[in-house]
């Protein structure tokens, strides 16, 4: 019975609709924590029906709406762009929002858990101000000297090609939550604020290089990267992470030597 | 639908909405107090001491290794006239001098990082740090001392 409502309609689709079993019951394992409740977190299994096309985020969001409106997480745009729903999914740092369920073996519980590193303050929600105060201390903003320009600040397109990989970070923390150095000693700046650093350490408009490659010169600055890649794995836009993090590590070599 | 592993919700709890439960601290979390930089590079040289420390025990140790343990009978030959035999020529005593130096900064180096990395309140890092720096220049300087004072006729 394929009705021709949608002009986008194909046969895999068609065949989806028709056999009425485009959906199956997959068990999301949640790590719920509720200080106002009790001083531990605990497991909670919740079962429901989905297409294997829709995200973990869509799963959340019917658990949310139908079954338990307590569950507390994070999202906004919903579509990869804000940053704001890393979690751990199945072990693994990753966006819901970018998650199809079908890539995540469905047959077993999809574990759910908050990121690992900062402070859990309810059930999927962290406290992000460790997070943002790396990212404030590498002074992620333009900074030139001598007068205004009256018009744009002009760039060669291989001087933007040079940085436009730490460019598209969305800070959602999936790398720096990712990173074992981090996990146990938060003082180290982590994979973002490096990337951070990065995207205006090697723009060529940007005069305040030196002083950021200072700060990550520190005893909690880039020397502490382990070159595990962990951040690499984790980063849902596809940055090379652990490349920038050794680029800075090389731009500071050059430098003295 | 849901199935509940465990009860969240029980009749007996402590806590409630004026009273939560604490919540667990991420270890030495970064704040707007953390002290700024300290402009030094030690650090830097830290890590490349590491890399070019590590290129040069490569040689030193597998050839040491392969020495000691496999040519010439292997293991079963090293006694105290193979030793006074071997650092009776500088090359040998260079050699092992320059690997006890090497590879004890090398591992201190890298246990100072281990320590970093692992220690989470601030006492519990000074002492293991100080720990390791009272074994490392202990075994450095007793192991100088050695090579340099070494006599085949002690009796
Ligand atoms: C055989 C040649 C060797 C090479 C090529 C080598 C290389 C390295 C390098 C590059 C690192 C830094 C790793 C990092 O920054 O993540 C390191 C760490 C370390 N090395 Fe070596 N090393 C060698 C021998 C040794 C020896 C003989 C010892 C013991 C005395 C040792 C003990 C350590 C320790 C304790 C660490 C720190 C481990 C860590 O960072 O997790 N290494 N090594
Ligand atoms: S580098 Fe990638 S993983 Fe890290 S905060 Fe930016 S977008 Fe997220
Ligand atoms: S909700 Fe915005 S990135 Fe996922």
């Amino acid at each position: 019975m394929s009705t021709p409502t949608l002009d986008k309609h194909s046969a895999a689709l068609d065949a989806a609709e028709d056999s009425d079993s485009h959906t199956i019951t997959v068990t999301f394992r949640i790590r719920r924590f509720n200080p106002e409740v009790a001083a531990e977190a605990t497991w909670e299994d919740f079962q429901l029906e989905l297409d294997p096309k829709e995200r973990v985020l869509d799963g959340l969001h019917k658990i949310k709406w139908e079954q338990d409106g307590t569950l507390t997480f994070r999202r906004s745009c919903a579509h990869g762009i804000c940053g704001s729903d890393a979690m751990r999914i199945n072990g693994k740092n990753r966006l819901a929002c970018k998650t199809l369920i079908k890539d995540i073996n469905p047959e077993k519980p999809i574990t759910v858990e908050a990121i690992k590193g900062l402070t859990v303050l309810k059930d999927l929600v962290v406290d992000m101000d460790p997070f943002f105060q790396a990212y404030r201390d590498v002074m992620p903003f333009l900074i030139t000297k001598g007068n205004e320009p009256t018009r744009e600040r002009l760039q060669t397109a291989e001087d933007r090609e040079r940085f436009d990989d730490t460019t598209k970070c969305i800070l959602c923390a999936a790398c720096t939550s990712s990173c074992p150095v981090f996990w146990n000693d938060g003082q180290y700046f982590g994979p973002a604020a490096i990337v951070n650093a990065h995207r205006f350490i090697f723009d060529s408009r940007d005069e305040a290089g030196e002083q950021r490659l200072e700060i990550l010169n520190d005893k909690d600055g880039v020397w502490r990267c382990r070159t595990t890649f962990n951040c690499t794995d984790a980063c849902p836009r596809g940055i090379e992470v652990t490349k920038a993090i050794q680029e800075v590590k090389r731009a500071l070599i050059t430098r003295r030597f | 639908m849901s199935a509940e592993t465990t009860p969240v919700n029980d009749a007996t709890s402590l806590y409630d909405a004026d009273n939560p439960a604490p919540v667990i601290e991420a270890p030495r979390k970064r704040t707007g107090k953390t002290p700024k930089t300290t402009r030094t590079n030690f650090e830097l040289y830290g890590w490349l001491f590491m890399r070019l420390s590590g290129i040069v025990l490569v040689v030193l140790v597998l050839g040491h290794l392969l020495i000691q343990l496999m040519l010439d009978g292997g293991v079963s030959k090293i006694g105290f006239a193979f030793v006074a035999g071997r650092w009776a020529s500088p090359f040998w005593q260079a050699w092992d001098l320059i690997m006890l130096w090497l590879a004890m900064l090398h591992g201190a180096n890298g246990l100072r990082t281990v320590i970093n990395d692992y220690a989470q309140r601030d006492n519990t890092r000074f002492w293991l740090k100080m720990l390791l720096y009272t074994a490392t220049v202990f075994t450095v300087l007793l192991g100088t001392l050695v090579i340099f004072t070494f006599d085949p006729n002690i009796r």
